[in-house]
């Protein structure tokens, strides 16, 4: 019984530390995940009956990996008699002399990842092609966290294999030419988990996937030490977890950031975060994962130090502005310009987006209005704002904080 | 795509639930959808009011309560133009009823050329 | 006052039963569509895609628990609504006996509670 759980064990911390290496690795070459997955799948099954009886082998990855191509071997096999086999076997004897039994399993899993964030795959599935595949995630935890239903994400995801396998999408790093706009689509998947944990507050195993985000991003930063994005990211996701403490207070009402306590702040993951930032901007180039964490670090240094650091700020969003276009950087710059231009400046500059569709049920465009025209003094534009505000907030706590503020305008 | 999203509730839940607050979040919750093209619906009197008809070979059955006896009852209404079924999700979630009841999300079925309306 | 008639059926059998003119309508349905318009009492109504396309969303404990299909599995199912106005229940249900669902499937009748719009 003893020797029962022992194995379970073993399969299971195989299972959290090696899943995504393994399946990286036996998809590499086959570009047929679904395949590699349940090879895998046959070979944990095969492992927690064996190793109880003969004893966990001293390396677990490269037995399952053994058991598992063999697995793979049948099913290229059968297919092989309906198709053409020739090319695949001549693929799988090349793959078998390659990787030794009892060596170190080469580290696919960036060409893996690359391929789940493919411009063939469609952008919604492809941070839950990651988790699925890298993580060893299931359909039912992965639309959870997606608010999508579980079938539909168990069919969406049947999909995607199909397509990656089909249309010959490659298990490899992008050529040069084509490195930053690839990297940026694994980089926003990587985000897009990121963002699971973070919108909800204390959900169940929600703040795991944040945890899951940061795991992947460090993995990527250092699998790509040239890469100054994947470190940006990492710094960013860094300094939001830093101050998740200070988010809530004990009964469960949201802090804004000006008024967080920054004692709840946390400190080590402050200095990793300005660490991986600082190598950023060692290595060169800016873009958008890069800004955003520049952005945060000089929130951070303005509330630990109190120096005024929202000229900074301003300009670091003008300059995303630039680089990506998009509304929600407009957004968060007006906010920022309130600070250094006034609130009317800002409400001029907020004006524009008032006519863009998406921002009609973006709850922070909302928000961010709301305060602004309190600040300006316009009452009715305020409460209006911040009424639609509460209507589009999800999260309690939120709500509760908007309605407080709207409570606190002035009498007409 | 318009989704028409029908509103279950526990009658029994919702009485329990604050008032003011209830009806204060729908206030904002129409004022969002409002703003956003959604339109806000039908609030439907209890089912305790509704009368069934049904006629088979002549003969009309006419009976006291609703059709289908279930803990949460159709209550209400609203319709949302989503882009995603992934929006019209968010919207669900963010209606108060979703907190004591549930939300059902049904496509609207767009006849071919013209003619429902 | 208003009134909706709830139209339930056995979406397997209303779907099959469909003859679609240029209205999209079979040709009862747009008679009766005609008659209620002609008699002023028309306010709205939908046709909904079948249940197959449903999602239900709840929250509970601030999370959100969202399922395939509709919020509960039964014998008919919603298909539609007609939202109408009539003097009193006697009126409606003459409607709801006049809607050519009555004829296969189940009408339901409730009355809209008024919310005083700001």
């Amino acid at each position: 019984m003893r020797e029962a759980d022992e194995a379970r064990h073993a399969a299971e911390r195989v299972a959290r530390d090696s899943y995504g290496r393994l399946v990286a690795y036996l998809s590499a070459r086959t570009r047929d995940l679904a395949g590699a997955e349940d090879a895998l799948g046959e070979a944990f099954a095969t492992a927690l009956r064996i190793w109880p009886i003969e004893g966990v082998p001293q390396n677990p990855d490269a037995w399952l990996l053994t058991v598992a191509r063999r697995r793979q071997t049948d099913q290229l096999r059968r297919r092989g008699t309906q198709r053409a086999g020739e090319p695949t076997l001549m693929l799988l004897a090349d793959e078998t002399a390659e990787g030794g039994d009892d060596g170190d399993i080469p580290d696919r899993r960036l060409g893996l990842m690359f391929a789940c964030a493919h411009p063939a795959i469609e952008r919604g599935l492809r941070a839950p092609l990651i988790l699925q595949t890298l993580l060893g995630f299931n359909a039912i935890d992965i639309a959870a966290a997606f608010l999508i239903p579980p079938a539909t994400m168990g069919q969406r995801l049947v999909r995607a294999k199909t397509r990656l396998r089909d249309a010959g999408i490659p298990f490899a790093i992008p050529p040069r030419a084509e490195m930053a706009e690839r990297l940026e689509a694994v980089l926003d998947a990587v985000y897009a988990i990121y963002g699971k944990g973070w919108s909800e507050w204390e959900e169940d195993g929600k703040e795991s996937m944040a945890g899951e985000a940061i795991w992947l991003g460090q993995l990527l930063a250092r699998l790509l030490p040239d890469a100054p994005e994947a470190l940006g990211l990492v710094a960013l996701m860094g300094f939001a977890e830093a101050r998740r403490p200070a988010r809530r207070t004990a009964d469960g009402a949201y802090v804004p950031l000006e008024a967080q306590d920054v004692a709840l702040w946390n400190d080590s993951l402050i200095r990793q975060a300005n660490d991986a930032l600082r190598q950023a901007n060692g290595v060169g180039l800016s873009g958008r994962y890069q800004l955003e964490a520049a952005i945060q670090s000089a929130h951070v240094h303005r509330r630990l130090t109190g120096n005024d650091t929202w000229p900074a700020i301003t300009a670091l969003y003008a300059h995303l502005v630039r680089l990506t276009g998009s509304p929600v950087a407009q957004l968060n710059h007006a906010a920022a310009l309130a600070h250094t231009e006034g609130a009317e400046a800002a409400l001029a500059a907020i004006a524009p987006l008032s006519d863009d569709r998406r921002m009609q049920s973006y709850q922070p465009y909302w928000a961010t209005l709301g305060h602004l025209h309190a600040e300006a003094g316009h009452r009715a534009e305020a409460h209006e704002a911040l009424t639609v505000a509460m209507g589009l907030a999800t999260d309690p706590a939120v709500r509760a904080y908007l309605q407080q503020k709207r409570r606190a305008l002035p009498a007409d | 795509m318009r989704y028409m999203m029908l509103i279950h509730h526990d009658e029994a839940a919702l009485a329990a639930a604050p008032q003011q607050q209830l009806w204060q979040d729908y206030a904002a919750f129409n004022e969002a959808l409002t703003k956003a093209n959604g339109e806000s619906g039908i609030r439907l009197e209890p089912s305790s009011k509704a009368t069934t008809v049904r006629m088979r070979m002549d003969n009309t059955e006419v009976l006291d309560g609703p059709h289908i006896d279930a803990k949460e009852q159709l209550a209400g209404y609203f319709f949302v133009d989503a882009e995603t079924p992934e929006d019209a999700v968010a919207w669900a979630k963010r209606c108060p009823s979703s907190r004591y009841g549930s939300i059902e999300i049904r496509p609207v079925y767009i006849p071919p050329a013209g003619g429902w309306k | 006052m208003q009134y909706m008639l709830l139209i339930y059926g056995d979406e397997a059998k209303m779907n099959a039963a469909t003859e679609v003119e240029d209205t999209g309508m079979s040709p009862d349905y747009h008679a009766f569509n005609q008659a209620l318009i002609k008699a002023g009492a028309m306010r709205g109504g939908e046709r909904l895609r079948p249940t197959s396309a449903a999602t239900s969303v709840r929250v509970r404990d601030q999370k959100a628990v969202i399922l395939d299909g509709p919020y509960a599995d039964t014998q008919e199912q919603l298909g539609g609504y007609y939202l109408i106005e009539a003097d009193d229940l006697d009126k409606a249900l003459e409607w709801a006996k006049a809607c050519p669902a009555a004829q296969f499937g189940t009408v339901e009748v409730r009355p809209i509670w008024p919310i005083r719009r700001q």
